[in-house]
């Protein structure tokens, strides 16, 4: 049985080039956010209204991404099944990088960033974001044990797979503090649903394993390593179970609140009167993100195809993204129901449905930290035994 | 640790200790950021609060015109905040026009910070820069505040907002920050002072429409209990069981 074999990729032009590529958009949100520091977030398209924007919609993807870019360790490591396992250390890398992105965006949006220390030091343990702060610290830290018992030489297996458990555990608690954010906040017509947690988890699963299959093909692109056909096949049709899975669970969210009185405003907001939030549901998260890349991969003969694969991934990545805009943003523009069953007007809003337009900034800021997690996962297959030498399907079948 | 025979000198080395302490402090006080002053002194004002007190507002909206915005006004120029239209400006408290739409039937109320006795934005608070004092005040500490906004999202009343952008010309008792929350704070100024009452309230009395009533809902004998007692009441969003602060009757 041959070994796989793992090593760092080689320092070509297109590495560089990219790495370059990506820190010009890392420096620029740097910019933006020594810009915001300095004006306040009247630049930004944010007000009191809604008051988390498009670094939000950055911020908890990446954070929800990160979660299932370790889907592929966990199937190997928790679950047994050996021809994902040459996979693990990119997938652990990867989460890390997602998280670190995604964390970095949420943290520089603040409006204080430069007390963030306060935020480490000073806990209040009924807040959510409170037990955030430490699951998703504990999930870089516990991930990284992971990826180093992995790596270590000899570290028995049990080890590793106990190491494994622990992160997939850690992952579970984490993405369900992520969708409790939405989940438990009572105020607003549009959370205040146990199902927020299932749903961000289900929603992790799909968009991780997206990001995993874009990232692990560019990356044996950029290495000139081989990808097996029937490995990305097997990769591709659990992405299509997921998106499955995800279209289900939003489904029962929708038809949940449809069946309820007083939910009906909100869902008819979402679904048909919203304007950009329900083209942005049926459009890019239900249709373009969820049911054609679902039919692609389910295909006997698309489903195999290369580019396919890659579209199919693409496209649950918009979708993904459109549905966390539709939650973060569309929950915000619906007004609060202060006075139930009454017709409401004030100078602040009340009763109408509020405006948002994100500003070049935020975008900016959302993309550096999109850049900043490709960044570090190039910087994680350049120094570290991360990416094995072939994926190639006779190597991975005599492994699996 | 006692030291046999040295007892004098160790209380002498405690004291001496206990003393460089508290003028270090002092001084890191004084030459530190104006903030870490401030912060010391909102630490004496919730020592002030008193436990037994739970104070709060009952706003008739019947006695309360459409047209008059005299509670809105006073509050700014007491706190120091400004509305000048943009959807970035803070408003502490605003005038909201409720229509029954069935019948037409239409009045008007002031909506602020309803001082739950479960506040959401306590609960969210990453550091807890939200809190509530022992009198029942909701407010912000402006110094561990982060501006993450949690408590703007969890807040049922839209009681909070963000400071936007750089503020001039604060008042001392109000002191306000770019990228924190802010919001109503009951003058917890004019109380902790022994003025027993509000800007809003004053200026609604002053007016003679005579809509809103400050006071301890734990005293009996006080305006707002007796006023309570005799005629019905609602609370905002009562199905949320916060058990408010402020109550209204006639909506």
């Amino acid at each position: 049985m041959e070994r796989v074999m793992y090593s760092e990729i080689k320092s070509t032009p297109l590495v560089w080039g990219l790495l370059v590529l990506l820190g010009v958009f890392v420096a620029a949100a740097g910019a933006v956010v020594l810009y915001i520091e300095h004006h306040g977030h009247i630049v930004t398209g944010m007000n009191n209204q809604i008051v988390w924007g498009l670094p939000h919609v950055f911020a908890i993807f990446l954070i929800v991404a990160a979660s299932g870019a370790l889907n592929i360790a966990s199937i190997g490591s928790v679950f047994g099944k050996l021809a994902y396992k040459p996979l693990s250390r990119l997938s652990a890398l990867l989460a890390i990088a997602l998280l670190v992105g995604g964390l970095a965006v949420l943290v520089l949006d603040l409006g204080r960033p430069d007390r963030l220390i306060v935020a480490m030091t000073t806990f209040n343990f009924t807040s959510i974001f409170t037990w955030n702060i430490l699951l998703y610290t504990g999930f870089i830290a516990i991930v990284g044990i992971y990826l180093y018992t992995q790596m270590a030489r000899r570290i028995p297996a049990h080890i590793v797979k106990a190491a494994g458990m622990a992160a997939f555990i850690w992952r579970l608690i984490l993405t369900t503090g992520t969708g409790s954010i939405f989940g438990w906040l009572v105020a607003r017509q549009a959370y205040d649903a146990a199902i927020m947690a299932p749903l961000f988890i289900v929603m992790s699963f799909a968009t991780g394993m997206a990001i995993f299959l874009l990232v692990i093909m560019g990356a044996s692109r950029l290495s000139g390593r081989v990808f097996g056909a029937e490995l990305r096949t097997r990769l591709a049709r659990l992405l299509a179970i997921f998106i499955a899975a995800l279209l289900y669970f939003t489904a029962i969210q929708h038809l949940t609140n449809l069946y309820a009185a007083e939910h009906s405003a909100v869902e008819a907001f979402i679904l048909r009167d919203g304007g950009i939030y329900t083209t942005l549901f049926w459009g890019l998260q239900v249709l373009a993100g969820g049911l054609v890349p679902m039919a692609i991969l389910f295909h006997p003969t698309l489903g195999s195809r290369a580019g396919m694969v890659v579209l199919s991934a693409i496209l649950v990545v918009i979708g993904g993204f459109a549905q966390l805009y539709v939650i973060v943003i569309g929950g915000q523009a619906f007004p609060l129901d202060i006075f139930p069953g009454y017709e409401v007007s004030s100078s602040f809003a009340d009763g109408v449905i509020n405006a948002y337009s994100p500003s070049m900034l935020e975008l900016t800021l959302g993309f550096g930290g999109v850049a900043l997690a490709l960044a570090i996962t190039v910087l994680g297959l350049k120094i570290l035994r991360i990416l094995p030498n072939s994926l190639s399907d006779v190597t991975v079948a005599e492994n699996g | 640790m006692k030291i046999p025979g040295c007892g004098q000198t160790q209380k002498g080395a405690d004291m001496h200790r206990r003393n460089f302490l508290k003028t270090g402090a002092a001084l890191a006080t004084i030459s530190l950021a104006p903030g870490v002053t401030l912060m010391a002194m909102g630490q004496g004002v919730g020592a002030a609060a008193n436990p037994n007190a739970r104070w709060g507002l009952l706003i008739d909206a019947g006695k309360c015109p459409v047209d008059c915005s005299a509670c809105v006004t006073a509050c700014s120029q007491e706190h120091g905040w400004e509305n000048t239209g943009l959807d970035t400006d803070p408003q502490w408290i605003r005038k909201v026009t409720v229509k029954d739409p069935d019948t037409g039937y239409t009045n008007s109320l002031p909506v602020m910070c309803q001082h739950c006795e479960d506040p959401p934005c306590v609960d969210v608070c990453p550091t807890g820069a939200s809190f509530k004092r022992a009198d029942g005040i909701v407010l912000v500490d402006r110094h561990t505040c982060i501006g993450c906004r949690y408590c703007m999202m969890a807040c049922p009343y839209k009681a909070r907002s963000f400071v936007h952008e750089p503020v001039t010309g604060q008042k001392t008792t109000s002191p306000r920050g770019v990228g924190t929350v802010e919001g109503c704070n009951l003058c917890v100024h004019k109380i902790d002072r022994g003025d027993a009452t509000t800007a809003c309230v004053e200026a609604c009395t002053a007016t003679g429409n005579n809509a809103m009533i400050f006071g301890d809902l734990n005293d009996p004998d006080s305006d707002i209990s007796k006023a309570l007692a005799a005629y019905p009441s609602i609370e905002l969003r009562g199905d949320l069981g916060l058990n408010l602060g402020v109550r209204y009757q006639n909506i």
